[in-house]
């Protein structure tokens, strides 16, 4: 086991994906010399070379689109979308092309590529900087979206996302990046959860609060909280957003009976509201209460020094728990 | 071969003069290019000749097809029957090419069945075809997305160290609308600063649906490629001796190392945008009848019969073998078995997806219910 930061087990993953296999690169805005922003691609390029890690012109569309003649010829591209509100000029890319790519050719083409977005808000930045847009690509047949809340998660996730042969969307948590935790690197990769899966890192039996990504903390806090009210909250971390484990998010709101979801991104149309509607077709006579939502409001990111009211916290969190208990 | 990592490589500038290269005029008379020798005997001209009339005829049955109801929509290449042969015959086998979804005459010239190109057409698949087998990628429909798939390819080529003596090559394909796309412009900057083996082939055929050129654009499109560093040219459209000799050599420069170059294949768009468009309200008539004199066709048959090169026989057996290919394109047309409702499920995901599955079991099962009420009526 070693202790390492988000940021740096991710840059471990990746480091891991490029010595395995030599078809895998690392193309972005500022991933070269500088690491990325975030640091995340720290030094990859000066041990795998220009080559393998390409900085690109600054240009998303551009990224995604050669990404995908990349894949095209053989490559298994990583993408690093710089932050999470640069992502749109990418998304016709995204979602015209390398979602469609496989159908289009009936299975011929397989497009095996990462495209990585630092999400979330948190970390005082302007405009852009702090955004949730996972439900507009897990609306997209084709995608697999995924996200990672911890370090161990985000070694194993970037890595498996890189062997997966469809395109998959990583979430990483850009508050969590300086979080540390315990990262086995000598693990089997056979061992590793399934990128499909959940998992609960918080047991309870009162009521299930799903969330993922920068969330989970908020949601393990708020569990611990709780618990010395007496209220026992399970807190499962989703992982995959597209396809939802729908068995595990199932089996635990059937024994809880009440079920909170929390995401910083707008409840309008986001994840909750599909994992609200699926609970209550799966779970309808389990049931004490409706699935409640927590998240960001219906507007568009607020300034900085209003976020700590967008974002849902440890309060607004058990404020929504409450509520189950009201019915 | 060294595997090229993709630095700029020295700028290329020349072919940038501005005339509009020709090698044989409207008339059929064969002109030369000090820029541009082709060598090229009479049999390769009749082979040229033959995939005209050939792509064009498949292009006549499609819009035939259409109109009865059998295709959904069709787009013709009436007109731009040079500028795809000419360049479709530059290509080696090794080269890789991006088409939009009007490139049936370079489908034709990679080995892909026309029979293909209908599925898409008349709604059965959104393609299908394997690119790898023809290495002819697949028809993309966003205009200008496949100018950046092109030039990751590309940069693939170079990756895999295939630059060079005996390298690769790619070409993309678009049109004149399509250079006001961001992923266009995008995909001139990659190949520049990348100096990626990929020809940027523009069919500029005056029109993008109802918007005239100068929508597009202040100055000649193959001007562009100056300021992004790498060089152009235009060349006649009409014109498949030309075709075939600008894009061999710009491939040839790729192959090596030289980098991208833009062609402007200066062309007509004869026919309507597609069969659901309706030119005579934008343009005029007489603009199309200057353009029928200047016809891709016309030119190279008036050639073969003014050099003696062609008789009644050759013209009457290309004819005849576009009689029957135009019959079994339609044959297959009418015979491609709708698809079954479940497929809607398939080549989504590369291994078993949980929503997909639990979509398709819900919708076999209703599916289902019909035949079992059936079965018991």
């Amino acid at each position: 086991m070693t202790t390492l930061t988000l940021s740096r087990a991710m840059n471990e993953g990746l480091r891991r994906a490029l010595e395995n296999d030599p078809k895998v690169l690392v193309m972005g805005e500022d991933v070269g010399k500088l690491g990325g922003v975030f640091r995340v691609t720290d030094g990859l390029q000066k041990d795998f070379g220009e080559g393998r890690v390409i900085d690109t012109p600054l240009a998303e569309s551009g990224i995604v689109g050669t990404a995908i003649g990349l894949a095209l010829r053989g490559y298994r591209p990583i993408c690093e979308i710089q932050f999470d509100g640069f992502v749109f000029p990418a998304f016709n890319q995204i979602v015209c092309q390398l979602a469609k790519m496989r159908l289009r050719s009936l299975g011929h083409v397989s497009l095996p590529i990462v495209i990585r977005i630092p999400c979330g808000g948190g970390i005082g930045a302007v405009e852009h900087h702090s955004e949730s847009p996972e439900a507009l690509f897990a609306h997209i047949g084709g995608l697999r979206v995924v996200a990672c809340s911890e370090p161990a998660d985000a070694y194993s996730m970037i890595q498996q996302s890189v062997s997966c042969e469809d395109p998959v969307i990583l979430f990483e948590p850009k508050r969590r990046y300086w979080d540390k935790g315990e990262v086995d690197t000598a693990a089997d990769p056979q061992a590793w959860l399934s990128l499909n899966a959940a998992r609960t890192v918080h047991q309870g039996s009162d009521v299930t609060l799903l969330a993922y990504g920068p969330m989970i903390r908020t949601c393990v806090e708020a569990a611990v909280a709780a618990a010395k009210d007496g209220r026992s909250i399970e807190v499962i971390d989703l992982r995959s957003l597209a396809p939802l484990d729908i068995e595990t998010i199932r089996a635990s709101v059937q024994r809880t009976g009440r079920c909170v979801v929390a995401h910083e991104a707008p409840v309008t149309g986001g994840l909750g509201a599909e994992i609200a509607a699926r609970i209550t077709e799966e779970c309808f006579y389990h049931l004490e209460a409706p699935v409640l939502r927590v998240g960001g409001f219906s507007t568009p990111y607020p300034p900085s020094k209003l976020e700590d009211h967008y974002l849902p916290d440890l309060d607004r969190v058990l404020d929504a728990v409450d509520r189950t208990f009201a019915f | 071969m060294a595997v090229d990592s993709g630095a700029a490589g020295p700028q290329r500038l020349e072919g940038t003069g501005g005339e509009l290269i020709q090698l044989l005029t409207p008339e059929g008379e064969r002109v030369e290019h000090p820029d541009y020798p082709l060598d090229i005997s009479t049999e390769e001209i009749k082979a040229l000749f033959r995939d005209l009339v050939l792509v064009r005829r498949i292009d006549t049955e499609a819009i035939a097809l259409q109109r009865q109801g059998e295709l959904g929509i069709w787009a013709s290449l009436l007109g731009q029957e040079a500028a795809q042969v000419g360049s479709g015959r530059a290509l080696g086998p090794k080269d890789m090419a991006f088409p939009t979804y009007r490139e049936h005459g370079v489908a034709w010239c990679r080995g892909l069945d026309p029979a293909k190109l209908l599925e898409l057409f008349r709604g059965v698949s959104h393609g299908g075809w394997d690119p790898n087998e023809h290495n002819f990628h697949l028809y993309t429909i966003v205009i200008g997305s496949q100018t950046l798939h092109a030039t990751g390819y590309a940069m693939g080529i170079q990756r895999d160290g295939a630059v060079g003596e005996d390298g690769e090559a790619v070409i993309v394909y678009f049109g004149d609308g399509a250079t006001s796309q961001g992923d266009v412009n995008e995909s001139f900057i990659w190949a520049s600063v990348f100096n990626a083996p990929v020809v940027f082939f523009c069919q500029n055929n005056q029109w993008a649906i109802s918007e005239p050129l100068e929508r597009q654009s202040r100055i000649p499109l193959y001007q562009r490629a100056r300021g992004f560093g790498f060089p152009g040219l235009r060349v006649d459209g009409n014109d498949v001796l030309a075709c075939l000799a600008v894009t061999r050599k710009a491939m040839q420069a790729a192959r090596e190392g030289q980098g991208p170059t833009l062609i402007e294949a200066f062309t007509y768009r004869m026919g309507a945008h597609t069969t659901t468009d309706d030119p005579t309200r934008y343009r005029l008539a007489a603009e199309l009848e200057s353009w029928k004199l200047k016809d891709p066709l016309e030119r190279v048959r008036a050639y073969l019969v003014r050099t003696g090169a062609a008789d009644a026989d050759f013209f009457a057996a290309v004819d005849a073998e576009a009689g029957e290919l135009g019959t079994r394109v339609r044959k297959s047309c009418l015979t491609m078995p709708d698809p079954q409702p479940l497929t809607i499920f398939e080549n989504v995901y590369s291994e078993p997806n949980a929503q997909v599955a639990y979509e398709r079991d819900r919708f076999a099962a209703y599916l289902d219910s019909f035949d079992s009420e059936e079965v018991g009526a």
